[in-house]
């Protein structure tokens, strides 16, 4: 119980995937000029980031490690994500009308979003992570814990970033700022605020 | 078919570059431009796999069926991203772990896909490989400014030598990156601004100066 905890706070807050480990900064960027897409992709993100973790994780441990051929994993788990991302589209067209079309344009972009990539390298990284979360050993269960907390810190970051955006949007703005330097400023703001979590 | 490699040049570097312009590849650009050193170790590895990527994307270019060209180019991507990480691990370790998960990450960077889709799968191959170098050095030359930058703000050095005591931590902080990264889009944005002003201005002149011309002639 006090590990699950632990993950929360350090996958969500301290070691947030946007502003502090610049993990998917495209989406960050490009899907927040209104809320309720925001949330719709940072919910069709941590789907996906929970699944990847759950499949590439076995995969690595249990067939490329044993046959030592781990410096295939970039090739592997890129063609993973892309397979992964395309059967959850079909599956949700087929299943659940309603949430495919809520999440359905999204899947597409999220193949290239580094933040997906980027939990699949990370929860290999056994030394790595037992540094992040303080726990004693790597299994599966951490591994897809920690892919659905880091989405849901993806979900939270954009989303605020989508209300802070929606106002802005309001004010009269020098033309240099206009577009992607004003969206970069409100972003130092959202990261000075999860900086206070670093500080505990 | 003439190339011009000038305008290519022009436009990887300055009016098109991947960074300030395009806003492409945000991710690494962010987080490795703590010191000027990573900029220029992230450029170059980008740069390589920028070039071999958009060679052998523009020699298949006719051979990839354009259903399955998506997937064609990311197992080209990720082929050279495999090569560049093995060949650091080996050779150059201290890089490769001031790099670390970004290293790998090259594969989803968008300005490798965007160049192989808009540019590489469309020119043949000494264009596209030209595109490669400059799209690659503008990218290079942005990360290693910013970092630069950050670096003699945030902690008073230089490529690693130190000049001064005096250092302010928000640079090295991850809110320091997107201000200064703002900043820099602005500043790049503002001399654009000023340079198509006064070409319109000089050209302007010269209508001018043309018609008036026309008038006493008449």
């Amino acid at each position: 119980m006090a590990e699950l905890i632990l993950i929360i706070v350090s996958a969500v807050f301290i070691n947030n995937f946007v502003v502090v480990q610049f993990l998917g900064i495209c989406p960050f960027l490009g899907v927040s000029k209104d809320m309720k897409s925001a949330l719709g992709m940072g919910l069709a993100v941590t789907f996906v980031m929970a699944i990847t973790c759950l499949i590439t994780y076995p995969i690595y441990t249990l067939i490329l490690v044993p046959l030592g051929i781990e410096f295939l994993e970039i090739i592997v788990f890129i063609f993973i994500i892309a397979a992964i991302v395309q059967m959850i589209e079909m599956a949700l067209k087929k299943f659940s009308p309603t949430l495919y079309n809520a999440m359905g344009i999204y899947l597409p972009l999220i193949t290239t979003n580094c933040a997906v990539l980027g939990v699949a390298e990370l929860v290999i990284d056994e030394a790595q992570m037992i540094g992040l979360l303080g726990i004693t050993s790597m299994n599966l269960g951490y591994a897809v814990l920690y892919g659905l907390f880091a989405g849901l810190g993806f979900t939270l970051a954009i989303v605020v970033m989508s209300g802070l955006r929606e106002r802005v949007a309001k004010l009269p703005i020098a033309k240099p700022l206009k577009g992607f330097p004003i969206a970069m400023i409100c972003a130092c703001f959202i990261a000075m605020a999860f900086y206070v979590f670093a500080l505990i | 078919m003439k190339t011009n490699f000038k305008k290519i040049a022009v436009d990887g570097v300055v009016k098109q570059n991947p960074t300030l312009k395009l806003v492409l590849g945000t991710c690494p650009t962010l987080a490795l431009t703590t010191l000027a050193m990573n900029g220029i170790g992230m450029g170059l590895a980008v740069t390589f796999v920028l070039i071999c990527s958009n060679v052998l994307v523009s020699l298949l270019r006719k051979a990839i069926p354009s259903q399955v060209r998506i997937p064609a180019f990311v197992l080209i991507i990720a082929t050279f991203v495999t090569i560049v990480r093995l060949v650091l691990e080996k050779f150059m370790p201290d890089l490769y772990d001031s790099l670390g998960l970004y290293l790998p990450l090259i594969v989803v960077n968008c300005v490798i896909l965007a160049r192989a889709e808009s540019f590489a799968s469309k020119n043949p191959v000494l264009a596209s490989a030209a595109d490669g170098l400059f799209m690659g050095l503008g990218f290079t030359v942005a990360l290693t400014l910013m970092g630069a930058v950050r670096e003699i703000l945030g902690a008073g050095a230089i490529f690693g030598v130190k000049l001064w005591d005096f250092q302010i931590a928000f640079f090295a902080s991850s809110a320091g990156a997107f201000f200064t990264y703002a900043i820099f889009i602005a500043i790049f944005c503002l001399i654009e601004n000023i340079i198509s002003k006064n070409k319109k201005r000089k050209e302007f002149a010269l209508a001018t100066a043309y018609t008036s011309s026309n008038t006493e002639v008449k």
